[in-house]
């Protein structure tokens, strides 16, 4: 059994409007030592999924159906204590914008500490120690363990951040867009550091985000979402080189090649739809180029081709 | 190295405490001149008075030197500790206010930090569960409070409580000719003041419940709040230690501010009770076109304001850290 599993998970957001279908029948799993990419346009719904497996789906979203296994428990059935006790030592996230996520009156230390503080019995003195390891650990030096968070800068607080996630030894680890809004710089020196934690630490990963080359570097297996459904399932080289959906195509087609051949790029025409009233049948089919008739009435169910776990009727 | 900082940091703040002292000094100084009337006309409403006795007089209080030459005497009285001699106590201002300042203290101090203990705690439980009905029951409770203006609400309990009730007594500060010494005299105190007192409380109160409760409401929507809660703290240390913390610090400026009354006193709350403090005072100095004593609570109550916040400014400086003390380079 993998490390996690989800299966048929739904989030909907309840509004005055109606009920708002962040998250809608997605099944996707991590297995130990595996890292997963899941990636789509802003408001697709990756951000709600992965906040789920943490229990953060606060009101007015609910969610009203499916399955998450963490190491064969259900989160989703667990005691608010069992939940908690998980966040920090069994699942560790880190979350997009840095700058907000650390608390501004608090020295970087100290909110190392506290994590390690509320799961582990150790001392005081033992913890700080720790402390100044991790913050070694993620590339800062250990003489800065007092300082505050307004003294660094933003790549170096998501590094305190990984440092805060990684404290405890996490089983899984989840990475909300954690490179966006920096340079692309520091984006390349985080990258490799989270590759260097991937492989020191053997930790499981989910990574979320909407840049594809940020996957390329760091994930052996994607899975695209398009508003609130995930679309394609594949490892990150044959999606790269074999989209099947059209959207996977459309995704990497509008993003420029280093590599590769010159080519234009094209963006996708129309807007991604409102998930209070999303289309009937394929979600995708007002903005698909290959749309027929079948498209516009039945939700198309997952098919193999070749290795690709797709969700498309153009596949026979 | 942070104490040089610090120091330099106290200084400059200090410095700018003293030039807007300064600056208070002119305007209220400049405020009792241009106020129409003659102050000696005041200060004798007999009509046997003979021109050469007011003239007399006006000499003796230099009120007969041009504008510029007042001001400097002012100044140089005014560093000797002499606030001028009160027109209707016919004692020394600062004697008289310096009289005034114990029963403010006592009873502003205590008020106030009742006010900022129940009212932070209860604002931070509105803030934290914003939209329960607890939010709503001390929400609806304290915007009440807060509208009634305090004289209203010490007029309605004097009514009920010492009027008709009559079980607290209708004013001052101790029963007249009671005898009491020791604890009976401070049990007494403590009886008449205590409507004073939960009249500023209530009023009070629900300023710091709607302060709190909005800065709480600011904090517990951040993100590193969430950051808290996946490190898999207990709701009440996130509360504590990254909500609260965070959330105190506009509440520390509007305390500071406020003690500022603790010297100053609470005119309305003073005045309805009758409560011997420098409020009441700063209420018979208007009554009593009293302009020296005026003028001389005028100024404590400046002072007592301008040190207030700089005394938030040099606490600021230590409880926020994003505040950079004197950094220079």
């Amino acid at each position: 059994m993998a490390l996690l599993e989800v299966e048929n998970l739904k989030i909907y957001y309840f509004t005055r409007e109606g009920a708002v279908k962040a998250v809608d029948d997605v099944s996707f799993s991590v297995d130990r030592d595996e890292t997963l990419g899941l990636i789509g346009e802003s408001g697709c719904g990756k951000t709600t999924a992965v906040f789920a497996i943490m229990r953060f789906v606060a009101p007015p979203g609910r969610i009203v159906g499916g399955k998450i296994i963490f190491d064969g428990n259900d989160i989703i059935t667990m005691s608010n204590e069992e939940i908690r006790l998980l966040r920090g030592k069994g699942i560790a996230m880190v979350f997009q914008a840095a700058q907000n996520a650390l608390n501004p009156v608090m020295t970087v230390g100290k909110q190392i500490t506290e994590v390690i503080l509320e799961h582990e019995r150790i001392t005081k003195e033992e913890s700080w120690e720790r402390a100044k390891r991790q913050l070694e650990l993620v590339g800062i030096g250990s003489e800065r363990v007092k300082n505050y968070p307004h003294e660094f800068s933003g790549g170096m607080k998501q590094r305190v951040m990984i440092a805060i996630a990684t404290a405890c030894n996490p089983r899984l680890l989840i990475l909300d867009e954690p490179v966006t809004g920096l340079d692309v710089i520091v984006q390349r020196q985080l990258l490799t550091l989270i590759n260097k934690l991937r492989k020191e630490l053997r930790l499981p990963i989910i990574f979320i985000t909407h840049d594809l080359s940020v996957i390329a570097e760091t994930c052996g297996k994607v899975a695209v979402m398009y508003a609130g459904k995930i679309v394609e399932q594949a490892s990150t080289v044959s999606l790269y080189e074999n989209p099947v959906h059209p959207y996977s195509q459309a995704l990497i087609r509008a993003y420029p090649s280093i590599k590769g051949e010159k080519r234009g790029l094209k963006s996708i025409p129309g807007a991604p739809p409102r998930l209070i009233n999303p289309p009937i049948g394929c979600r995708f089919h007002p903005r698909c180029p290959y749309a027929v008739n079948i498209c516009r009435e039945e939700e198309p169910i997952f098919r193999k081709k070749n290795g690709h776990l797709v969700a498309c009727h153009s596949i026979k | 190295m942070a104490l040089k900082g610090f120091a330099s940091f106290a200084i400059r703040k200090a410095i700018a405490a003293i030039i807007t002292i300064f600056a208070i000094v002119c305007v209220n100084f400049l405020i009792f001149r241009m106020v129409p009337g003659d102050p000696i006309r005041m200060m004798f409403r007999d009509p046997r008075i003979t021109a050469e006795q007011m003239q007399l007089v006006r000499e003796k209080f230099g009120l007969d030197k041009p504008l510029w030459e007042q001001f400097n005497c002012y100044l140089t009285e005014l560093f000797q500790g002499n606030l001028g001699i009160s027109f209707w106590q016919k004692r020394p201002v600062l004697e008289v206010i310096a009289d005034r300042i114990p029963q403010t203290l006592l009873l502003v101090v205590t008020a106030l930090a009742i006010a900022v203990i129940l009212g932070t705690i209860l604002g931070a439980i509105a803030g934290w569960k914003t939209g329960t009905k607890i939010d709503s029951f001390i929400l609806g409770i304290s915007l009440t409070l807060y509208s009634v203006p305090t004289f209203c609400m010490g007029i309605i309990f004097l009514l009920i409580f010492a009027f008709q009730l009559a079980i607290f007594p209708l004013g001052g500060i101790s029963t007249a000719a009671s005898g009491l010494t020791g604890f009976g005299y401070w049990k007494d105190v403590l009886w008449h003041m205590f409507l004073p007192a939960i009249s500023i409380v209530l009023w009070y109160g629900g300023e710091y419940v709607l302060l709190t409760r909005s800065s709480m409401q600011d904090a517990s929507g951040q993100d590193y709040i969430t950051t808290a809660r996946a490190k898999g703290l207990k709701e009440s240390a996130v509360l504590r230690n990254h909500a609260l913390r965070n959330a105190l610090l506009p509440v520390v400026t509007i305390t500071g501010v406020n003690l500022a009354f603790a010297v100053a006193g609470i005119i309305e709350a003073e005045t309805v009770f009758s409560w011997p403090g420098v409020g009441r005072l700063v209420y018979d100095a208007v009554m009593k076109r009293d302009y020296p004593l005026l003028q001389g609570t005028f100024l404590v109550f400046a002072v007592a304001v301008v040190l207030a916040n700089l005394v938030v400014d040099l606490i600021y400086g230590y409880i926020d850290p994003r505040i950079k003390v004197g950094k220079s380079e």
